[in-house]
């Protein structure tokens, strides 16, 4: 057996390891609930009253303008020198929440802006509220469009989880920084991380095609019904 | 009974309806016509408070709501009017993420709460009415306009609304489709359905309507039978409108 091959044969275990424990649980959550912040932001930001929606524009300008590795580190480094401290896991958390939070916002909102006009006012002759119609008419098919740009975040949100390293969580990348340190090999460790990200958002992209299927399954385009 | 009293509607220094008081009874049917822009969609949809009046007063059944210059209606007193009301538009609006039957459906299920059964059995039963229960599990994106339009029907009578307000709900359509939806708008004008709908369809408003009202620059000109408005127009500019458009629909 190749050198090469046994090197990354040994590492495997290892690096499995970090993605199952921190890489995956840190990209599924941070998504999840940095979805549902931005769901929170589009909307307050289209139908909030002013101050709240100058709130979540502000929001969004401060995140989408700073690097998200600046971020991690006035979180993590930063935070504790005014008595907020946190763990390495829960401070990248909060900083990936708050990153996906801020770019999902601005997909939903656009997302929800595409759904023509006439939709909310067809909800609201049937005679529901604002909820209800947002609810069961407007988001099922802001969901639709929102889809393949959301899933271009999650997939950019796998890789930037490798940002974490940085502030000493023990994913993925961090493992094979890990390695490398003892083998000397950095070459062929940090090619092996490279293709285990591959394969993690190579699963992504399927599971959205399975998605987008999913939601055309009613068939031609939004217009035809404008 | 529906009643408009005194209703005036601006956008800003615009004035889109001016003092209009109009009553429908009930089992009447009307036919709002006019230039573009002389404000009959604009008054339909304020019948359904889609489109606020700036100052006035709705009534549909027992709910009255009033308007004044600066001050918000209620959000539950509009609410109350709208459950009254089904209304179709120019462009069906069904809802794509749903199959007909569930477009039929939607307003029975999260309006007024009925079981899935009872809303199923309602939402069929209307689809038949408007000849359309084979396509029942049809999506909206693979009928004609013409069949999307006779479930928008089907849609806005879910609830035995006091009133169907049709918004040129025939303009969409290449006129063989739309001789199907004037066949249904006929059909529910003579059991009874009070209607009203703002069209420039002459044939569907001499067809199904016994009141025509005429609009123009957002003041009624001329109210009366079809016969009398399409045939012997008392107004000089209602006898101008008839006859341009009975021209252009006998090209």
């Amino acid at each position: 057996m190749p050198h090469w091959l046994q090197l990354m044969l040994d590492s495997l275990p290892t690096l499995l390891w970090a993605g199952i424990r921190f890489t995956i649980p840190l990209t599924l959550l941070s998504f999840a609930l940095g979805l549902t912040l931005g769901l929170v932001t589009a909307v307050a930001r289209l139908f909030g009253p002013a101050p709240i929606s100058a709130l979540a524009r502000f929001y969004v300008w401060i995140i989408r303008g700073t690097p998200l590795l600046v971020q991690l580190f006035v979180i993590f480094y930063g935070l504790p020198s005014i008595g907020v401290l946190l763990d390495a896991f829960p401070a990248a958390l909060i900083g990936f929440t708050l990153n996906v939070g801020a770019y999902t916002s601005e997909i939903i909102r656009a997302a929800i802006t595409s759904v023509p006009k006439g939709q909310w006012e067809a909800a609201y002759s049937t005679g529901m509220n604002w909820q209800q119609a947002m609810r069961r008419t407007i988001l099922p098919q802001a969901a639709r469009v929102s889809v393949p740009p959301l899933s271009n975040t999650f997939i950019s949100l796998v890789k930037d989880t490798s940002l974490a390293a940085a502030i000493t969580v023990p994913e993925l990348f961090q493992a094979a920084q890990r390695i490398v340190a003892t083998t000397y090999e950095p070459l062929i460790l940090y090619i092996q991380a490279a293709l285990m990200y591959l394969v993690l958002s190579s699963v992504l992209s399927a599971l959205q095609s399975r998605l987008e299927v999913r939601f055309s399954r009613y068939g031609g385009q939004m217009e035809s019904s404008r | 009974m529906i009643e408009l009293r005194n209703i005036e509607k601006r956008f800003g220094e615009a004035i889109i309806l001016k003092d209009v008081s109009l009553t429908f009874p009930e089992g009447s049917v009307t036919a709002l016509v006019g230039p573009s822009g002389g404000g009959k969609s604009t008054l339909l949809r304020c019948i359904n408070l889609l489109e606020q009046p700036t100052s006035g007063c709705v009534r549909v059944g027992s709910d009255t709501v009033e308007f004044h210059p600066g001050r918000k209606a209620r959000w539950q007193d509009i609410q109350k009017i709208r459950r009254q009301t089904g209304m179709v538009f120019q462009n069906f609006q069904l809802f794509p993420h749903r199959t007909a039957i569930e477009n039929v459906m939607e307003g029975l299920l999260v309006v007024q709460r009925w079981t899935k059964e009872k809303a199923a059995a309602r939402a069929m039963e209307l689809l038949q009415k408007v000849g359309m229960a084979h396509k029942a599990d049809a999506w909206p994106a693979n009928l004609s306009g013409g069949q999307q339009q006779r479930i928008a029907i089907a849609r806005a009578l879910a609830p035995s609304p006091q009133v169907l307000l049709c918004d040129e709900p025939t303009s969409a359509l290449d006129p063989e489709l739309a001789a199907e939806v004037v066949d249904v708008l006929g059909q529910l004008a003579r059991e009874g359905t009070t209607m009203v709908m703002a069209t420039h369809d002459l044939r569907l408003a001499s067809q199904v309507s016994n009141q025509v009202v005429f609009l123009e620059a957002g003041k009624v000109v001329e109210t009366g039978e079809p016969e009398t408005i399409f045939r012997s127009p008392r107004n000089e500019r209602t006898r101008q409108f008839v006859s341009s458009i009975s021209a252009a629909q006998a090209l």
